[in-house]
């Protein structure tokens, strides 16, 4: 039993991981996009599509991810080439992607797909509590690699240095003769591929079908694990396991008749981020890695 | 310069469109003999199933039924906000004479609109408010949810049921005890866990409810939630559980034991049909209840898809409880009746009629816990 609820609760988590950990490499590198949910949205439709049409589940993962990056290049153009409110155009994205996938999903709609298959993984499964870890499938295993390889690149890499110094300090990075625009560029799409990949995980694993605005707003959690987390990646997917198991903790407390309000226990990750905000805003000693240059825009001046 | 010459476009285009929209609505107006304009108002995009496709149905049927004798059209995705007064309005200037308005959530801004425009007819959908040109629609969705309950019982065999419920509303809170009473009437040792996900919609969360309350020993789950996520979280998982508002067996072709099918096209076609013959009337007086129609399974409102997935014996006795609904033989909330702290709540005979429907605050025997407030 525990270990059905600790599954539900790995699974509930993997798209926030995935597109969270996208935002943050984006941020990082001082781009701000509100979009996350539209992208989520993108990757739904395009991975069931994809899944659908071909019959290929894995396809679909593949769809996902190219969906979300393809509509990230929309508000890289925005943001980047044109020098448009990140905010504003962030929140059109949203807007754009709830509409765009309800238009390209219509016909999906009733239809129903196999999903991706659990993939076990003999004897480490077999393990009491340890082994549901090993209970799960390609694109859960696929998260937890994609958080250490971003870790990795960007703490560890010559690139991840320029990526986050372009987020600290564009005119310094600029001055230093790195290309900030393509850095940011190549951070926005790459935030936007695993937003697509987390939405895509909605029809793929948790619903096998397809419905408008079927994510219901896991993208703006998303945005709020970044800061949770304070721009590290494995806070980020900690902090998305920890949401999943608040999630589903509350519905546990429910079914178990415990005197805690469900709203009580729904409301903990937000405040939890409103007061890293507030900590945030008030600067002082504490680090929490927040670019410095996150949210302005960069343009080339002589 | 540039700006300036955008800007007097979009004046141009704008006036250009008044202009349009005004004479439109004149022609409207002349020719006595044209086709009696009916306008829906929808929360979300009608898709294949669901709330919002039963209400679809409902208005193929509508258009069917008269022809070319009316001309029906419909909007989609209008959240239950200040925004669909607007919606509402609009749907008045397009010349319709007959609108329906789907979901509980519009029943002010009906009402509001309804004020301005006392020459149309506003039909709102499960609310209580009514007007002189507002009426109200409704199904006994509980009848349907009894029936759930006597195949409940009789399927389970761990006696845990899980319940998927959106909001603490009376509509809710009905279903949920009339799911008990029929789960009681077979089975006294199965109890009912309800666990609110505070959402309508939301297929992720919906998913996450079922997989819980699967752990939790559940083996028959029911819901009051939109999506078909739960349906299909019980077939992964080898349970059984019951559609909502349409058919949803293609989504759980082994899970679903069967589904309470909105019926409204019957409503709507009555409606329309009071409306064109110059009958339509909401009654007289402050509550107008001559505008207010609630039926059931006995009026053909509430059909129960096929029932699957079960032995003869339990399919025999859903079809008994359907049929006892029907006729009138079977009254759900007859005493002896009791509520899950012990109280009694109707004594043997007594049967509560309407207004205490709506104004069940309690749990009946057989449900776990508390309602939030």
């Amino acid at each position: 039993m525990a270990e059905a609820l600790l599954i539900a609760v790995l699974l509930t988590s993997v798209p926030l991981i995935l597109a969270a950990t996208g935002e943050l490499v984006a941020e990082k590198s001082g781009v701000l996009n509100l979009g996350v949910e539209g992208m989520m949205l993108m990757g739904a439709v395009a991975g069931f599509g994809v899944a659908s049409l071909t019959g290929s589940a894995y396809l679909g993962i593949i769809g996902g991810g190219l969906a979300g990056m393809l509509i990230s290049m929309v508000f890289a153009i925005f943001v980047l080439g044109l020098a448009t409110n990140q905010v504003a155009t962030g929140l059109a994205l949203t807007i754009f992607g709830t509409g765009l996938s309800g238009l390209i999903g219509a016909p999906l709609v009733g239809q129903a797909i196999d999903g991706l298959p659990q993939l076990i993984i003999p004897w480490v499964s077999d393990l009491y509590i340890i082994g549901v870890f090993f209970q799960l499938d390609i694109m859960a295993y696929l998260s937890v690699l994609l958080v250490g390889l971003t870790a990795y690149v960007l703490n560890y890499t010559q690139f991840g240095l320029v990526l986050r110094s372009v987020g600290i300090n564009h005119d310094s990075a600029h001055a230093l003769g790195y290309p900030v625009l393509r850095v940011r560029f190549m951070a926005v799409l790459f935030g936007g591929f695993m937003a697509g990949l987390g939405g895509a995980y909605l029809p793929l694993v948790l619903t096998p079908h397809w419905s408008e605005g079927m994510t219901s707003g896991r993208g703006w959690i998303a945005l709020a694990l970044v800061v949770f987390a304070s721009w590290r990646p494995w806070r980020v997917a900690a902090g998305a396991v920890l949401f999943g198991g608040v999630t589903i903790m509350q519905l546990v407390g429910q079914a178990r008749g415990w005197a805690i309000p469900s709203q009580f226990l729904s409301m903990l990750p937000y405040f939890a981020t409103i007061i890293v905000l507030v900590l945030i805003s008030r600067g002082g000693r504490i680090q929490f890695g927040a670019p410095a240059h996150l949210g302005k825009n960069f343009l080339i001046t002589r | 310069m540039n700006r300036s010459i955008l800007m007097l476009l979009i004046a141009v285009v704008a006036l250009g469109g008044i202009y349009y929209y005004n004479s439109s609505t004149e022609t409207e107006d002349a020719s006595a003999d044209a086709p009696l304009k009916v306008g829906f108002v929808y929360l979300t995009n009608p898709g294949d199933h669901g709330w919002t496709y039963a209400h679809e149905v409902g208005r193929e049927q509508l258009q069917a039924h008269f022809g070319d004798r009316i001309v029906t059209s419909y909007v989609e995705n209008i959240p239950e906000g200040p925004d669909a007064t607007r919606v509402i309005r609009e749907l008045v200037a397009e010349g319709n004479q007959v609108i329906f308005t789907t979901s509980f959530g519009y029943m002010e801004q009906t009402l509001k609109v309804a004020g301005e425009y006392p020459d149309v007819k506003f039909d709102h959908i499960t609310g209580y408010k009514r007007s002189e040109n507002m009426a109200t629609g409704n199904i006994r969705f509980y009848e349907g949810r009894y029936v759930q309950g006597v195949v409940a019982g009789l399927t389970t065999e761990s006696n845990q049921i899980g319940y998927l419920a959106a909001f603490p509303i009376p509509e809710v809170i009905q279903g949920i005890n009339a799911f008990a009473r029929g789960l009681r009437s077979v089975n006294k040792d199965a109890t009912i866990k309800v666990v609110w996900v505070n959402s309508w919609y939301d297929p992720v969360k919906e998913a996450d409810a079922a997989k819980v309350l699967i752990a939790e020993g559940a083996d028959v789950l029911a819901q009051h939630t939109d999506s078909p996520a739960m349906l299909q979280t019980a077939e992964k998982a080898g349970a059984k559980g019951f559609g909502q508002s349409s058919d949803m067996h293609k989504f759980a072709p082994n899970a679903q034991l069967f589904s309470s099918v909105n019926n409204w096209g019957p409503y709507y076609i009555s409606q329309v049909e009071k409306v064109l013959d110059g009958t339509w009337s909401t009654g007289e007086g402050p509550d107008h209840w001559a505008g207010n129609t609630w039926k059931g399974i006995g009026d053909n409102f509430l059909v129960l898809s096929e029932f699957k997935n079960m032995p003869d014996d339990v399919a025999a006795a859903a079809k008994a409880a359907r049929d006892g609904i029907a006729n009138g033989s079977l009254n759900i909330f007859e005493g002896p009746m009791m509520d899950n702290k012990g109280n009694s709540v109707l004594a043997a005979g007594d049967t509560l009629d309407d207004g205490g429907l709506w104004a069940m605050d309690y749990y009946v025997e057989g449900v776990e816990g508390n309602i939030p407030n």
